[in-house]
C-alpha cells in the first residue's frame, strides 16, 4: 500500500507534466515544468537520496527552469501564446502515450518488481563520495571538460552577430 | 517504507509516456525541449528508484552524472534555439529548413 505523500507527489508531478505540455503560455508552461522538477525531486527525498534531491534542485529548479524563462521571454509575444501543433498528429501522439503506458504497465505489473519492497538502511552519501573520488574519477574529470566545453559552445552559438545577414546572403 | 519499487517504476513510465506524446505532437521547439527534460527526469527516477531497492550507491552516483549532462545539454538546446529563431524569426521546427535538399 502506498503512503499519502506518494500519491500526492505523483499527482503533483504527473499534473504539471501534462500542464507543461499542454498550456497555451510557455511562460505558464516552463512554471508548471518547474513543478515537475520539484516534485521529482521529493521523489528522491521519498526515496532516502537527499543529497540527489539538493542537486536536483539546485541544478534543475535553480538554473534550468530560469534558463529556460530568459529565453521564452527572448520570443516574440505572439509565438509565446500560440500553439503549434499539427490536429492530426495529436490523436496518434495520445494513442501513441495510452499503448505505451498499457504497454509498459502491463509487462512492468507482469513481471517479479511487484514483490520488491525493501527493509535495508538507505546509501549513505558519504558513499557517494567516495565513488566519485576513487571509482569514478576519471568520468568526472571529462564531466567537468563537457561541461564547460558545452557552456562555451552555447555562448559561442548565442553571441554570433549578423546571422540574419547571413542568411539573406545565402 | 511502505512502497513498492513497482510505484516509483510505473510513475516513470507514465513521465516517460507523456515526454514521448510531448514530442510526437508539439512542433515548438521549446515544448520539445521540455518532453525531453520529463524523459531525463523520468530515467533518473528510475536509477533513483533502483539504487534503493537494491540496495547500492552506483545509481545514484549515475544520476548526478545525468543531472550534470542534462544541464549541458539544456544550454546548448536552448542557444541553438535562439539562433535558429535569429534566423527564421520562428520557434515553429516545421520551418527549419535550410538543411533540406
Amino acid at each position: 500500500m502506498v503512503d499519502i505523500s506518494f500519491l500526492v507527489i505523483s499527482v503533483l508531478t504527473v499534473v504539471c507534466a501534462i500542464a507543461s505540455l499542454e498550456l497555451r503560455s510557455l511562460i505558464y508552461g516552463s512554471i508548471a515544468l518547474m513543478g515537475s522538477l520539484l516534485g521529482i525531486a521529493f521523489f528522491f527525498l521519498l526515496l532516502d537520496a537527499p543529497f540527489v534531491a539538493m542537486f536536483q534542485v539546485a541544478v534543475y529548479v535553480g538554473s534550468i527552469a530560469v534558463l529556460i524563462l530568459f529565453t521564452v521571454m527572448l520570443v516574440k509575444r505572439e509565438l509565446i501564446f500560440t500553439k503549434i501543433e499539427d490536429p492530426k498528429r495529436k490523436y496518434i501522439g495520445v494513442g501513441l502515450m495510452l499503448i505505451l503506458i498499457v504497454g509498459l504497465g502491463s509487462v512492468i505489473m507482469d513481471s517479479g518488481l511487484k514483490s520488491i519492497s525493501t527493509h535495508s538502511a538507505p546509501i549513505d552519501f558519504n558513499e557517494i563520495g567516495e565513488d566519485f573520488l576513487t571509482y569514478y574519477w576519471p568520468a568526472l574529470v571529462i564531466m567537468a571538460l563537457i561541461l564547460s566545453s558545452s557552456i562555451t559552445g552555447a555562448l559561442v552559438l548565442a553571441r554570433r552577430e549578423n546571422i540574419e545577414n547571413e542568411q539573406h546572403t545565402n | 517504507m511502505n512502497n513498492t519499487l513497482i510505484d516509483f517504476v510505473i510513475v516513470s513510465i507514465t513521465l516517460l509516456s507523456i515526454g514521448i506524446y510531448g514530442l510526437a505532437v508539439k512542433r515548438n521547439a521549446i515544448r520539445m525541449l521540455f518532453a525531453i527534460e520529463i524523459i531525463i527526469n523520468a530515467a533518473n527516477l528510475n536509477l533513483i528508484s533502483f539504487a534503493r531497492f537494491l540496495p547500492h550507491s552506483s545509481g545514484q552516483t549515475l544520476t548526478l552524472f545525468s543531472i550534470a549532462i542534462a544541464a549541458a545539454e539544456v544550454a546548448v538546446g536552448l542557444a541553438l534555439i535562439i539562433v535558429a529563431y535569429r534566423m527564421y524569426k520562428n520557434i515553429d521546427i516545421a520551418e527549419f529548413r535550410s538543411l533540406k535538399g
